[in-house]
């Protein structure tokens, strides 16, 4: 029996047992609901409103790449914090306490993260077809676009996550570290208005990351040709989104083991100690 | 690396050395643990009971000195190594959602690959919460499971993939005393039936009295005594305290030879003597003669360094 092999059989088995405790889990079940309520009123409120001068209505416009920043966020945030959460709280200890522990601990976050993005797509995505009309332009050519930009945004920003949440110094900082980043870099991502309407260096910050790519990725999948002229360059510039995307996903393929293995040699009881000090003083 | 022989320490330490920056929290520690001994580590707060542990599990790496756990290098030994070694971690709030039975299942999984005829890894899950006392919780969700039993569960987790050598650190800190008292019955059974070699720290002294075969106190960076509890106990100065009446005077005398010093009082006094007594030094007494003996005025006393 190959270790390795088995460890990561057994990580493949925990990020599924983690994923149905948490579709079971009230808390997981009302943030979904949440999200999907207040992306389907803004999409709502927004119905009737045309952009200018192309005949598409803003939540066709606008639903594709929200889509897309929720993937970026969820798939950074979300391991992010449970990384964080998990030095503090011992999970990661108990695995490194195993052998092969590690790379079972490892492969069930990234299992984990990329089945919860389903029930956080989905519950948009399957409302938004039965409230709007004409949101899918591509057809079955558009849905495999939608399946690749998925998974290769999956595969761009989640060792993101995951490097975000072995360097922060603890859960509380992740708001600061993570998300003021991350929202930043969503809002001039193009997601709620066109991203001309940027200065010329915002529009460059932006396309250096992938949220912008995954964005656009999604906009060619659902939207009819027309709408091109409202990309830079009018182009849906597919082969430069499948390179950057493929890019980020060789970074975080180089870096994130490496990160990762710095970050657990440090574990040690003690430090999940006085993180646990550390969050009593904050209860009190 | 040549074979485990009986005679072989199951750990072994010379001159290890901790210092964080310009703070010395371990001098100079040297211990050997042998097969299927269990030994207490004892001392008090930041005498660096937690780091000499953390040191032996792999999980930090001493500033100096040679360490040998299981005959290898625990900072440098691989996966198979660490199959062999049991850690008890103190749990917090990890793994709410799961329950025992699924916890202790996923984590023993990492063991199967290193099971012998001998040595079958990992334990049967049901046979393994039946002796912690764990049955009947088994499908609870560990979220809401009372702080004995979450510590129970702990101890599980630790001995799941059955350890030839088992840490603990602070074990029953916060335990109620049957919960304390079941603990000590699951440690003498695996020591007794497993011969598995058990480390643990402790601030109780009357646990280490009830579990150890050695006992070691550490105190200001290294270790002040090493023994069982009896001969720590003789090996202080007026092992018992003689007590007695004369007339309406009331005498204290400390002695290492009870009988002799007995016989003589009575040999004098005869039947002027009333209310005698004899106090047999306690593990205690003679824990605090010991730290206070090593005591150097200018060590100051760390808090636990936690990094």
């Amino acid at each position: 029996m190959n270790p390795t092999r088995h460890a990561i059989g057994l990580g493949l088995r925990r990020g599924w047992t983690e994923f149905v405790l948490s579709l079971r889990s009230p808390q997981d079940q009302g943030f979904y609901l949440f999200t999907a309520v207040g992306t389907l009123l803004f999409l709502w409120f927004n119905r009737d409103n045309e952009l200018e001068g192309t005949g598409l209505m803003y939540p066709t416009y606008a639903l594709p790449s929200i889509l897309g920043a929720l993937l970026a966020f969820g798939v950074v945030i979300g391991p992010a914090f449970a990384l964080a959460m998990e030095r503090e709280d011992g999970t990661l200890l108990r695995h490194k306490a195993l052998p092969h522990g590690m790379q079972g601990y490892v492969t069930g976050q990234l299992t984990f993260h990329s089945l919860s993005l389903f029930p956080s797509l989905l519950t948009i995505l399957v409302p938004s077809f039965l409230l709007f009309d004409g949101l899918m332009h591509g057809g079955a050519a558009g849905w495999f676009t939608v399946v690749w930009v998925v998974v290769l945004g999956l595969l761009a920003t989640l060792p993101l996550g995951m490097i975000l949440g072995s360097i922060v110094p603890s859960t509380q900082k992740v708001g600061t570290w993570g998300m003021l980043p991350v929202v930043v870099l969503t809002a001039i991502s193009g997601i709620f208005f066109p991203i001309q309407s940027l200065w010329g260096w915002v529009q460059g910050v932006a396309q250096a990351f992938p949220t912008y790519w995954i964005g656009l990725g999604l906009r060619s999948a659902f939207l009819p040709d027309s709408a091109v002229t409202l990309e830079l360059g009018d182009s849906w510039r597919t082969g430069p989104t499948v390179a950057v995307l493929v890019a980020w996903a060789l970074v975080g393929a180089l870096l994130t083991p490496r990160v990762l293995r710095r970050m657990a040699r440090r574990q040690s009881g003690s430090q999940v100690e006085a993180a646990r000090e550390a969050s009593l003083q904050w209860v009190h | 690396m040549r074979a485990a022989t009986d005679a072989d320490p199951v750990v072994s330490v010379r001159g290890m050395r901790m210092s964080y920056g310009s703070v010395d929290v371990l001098t100079r520690v040297d211990l050997d643990v042998r097969p299927g001994e269990v030994v207490c580590l004892l001392g008090p707060n930041g005498a660096g009971k937690t780091t000499t542990i953390e040191i032996l599990e792999g999980f930090r790496l001493p500033s100096a000195g040679q360490v040998r756990v299981l005959g290898e290098d625990p900072a440098t030994a691989g996966d198979a190594w660490r199959a062999r070694v049991g850690v008890v971690l103190q749990s917090w709030r990890d793994h709410a959602r799961w329950t025992p039975r699924r916890l202790l299942t996923s984590l023993g999984g990492y063991f199967l690959p290193y099971s012998t005829p001998e040595c079958p890894r990992p334990y049967d899950v049901d046979h393994l919460l039946g002796t912690v006392g764990l049955g009947e919780h088994a499908d609870r969700r560990i979220g809401t499971l009372s702080g004995g039993q979450r510590r129970r569960l702990d101890v599980a987790v630790g001995i799941i993939g059955r350890p030839e050598l088992l840490f603990l650190d602070e074990p029953t800190a916060g335990f109620d005393p049957q919960a304390r008292r079941d603990f000590h019955e699951l440690v003498h059974r695996l020591s007794d039936l497993e011969g598995t070699t058990i480390l643990l720290t402790t601030h109780d002294l009357a646990e280490a009295e009830k579990l150890a075969d050695r006992i070691l106190i550490l105190d200001g960076g290294r270790i002040v005594a090493d023994g069982s509890a009896d001969e720590l106990t003789r090996r202080v100065a007026g092992t018992a305290e003689v007590r007695w009446m004369q007339g309406s005077e009331r005498f204290v005398h400390p002695t290492a030879d009870v009988v002799g010093f007995v016989r003589q009082l009575f040999e004098q006094h005869g039947d002027e003597l009333t209310d005698l007594e004899v106090r047999k030094a306690s593990l205690e007494d003679t824990y605090l003669a010991m730290v206070q003996r090593s005591e150097v005025p200018t060590t100051a006393r760390l808090q636990e360094v936690a990094r």
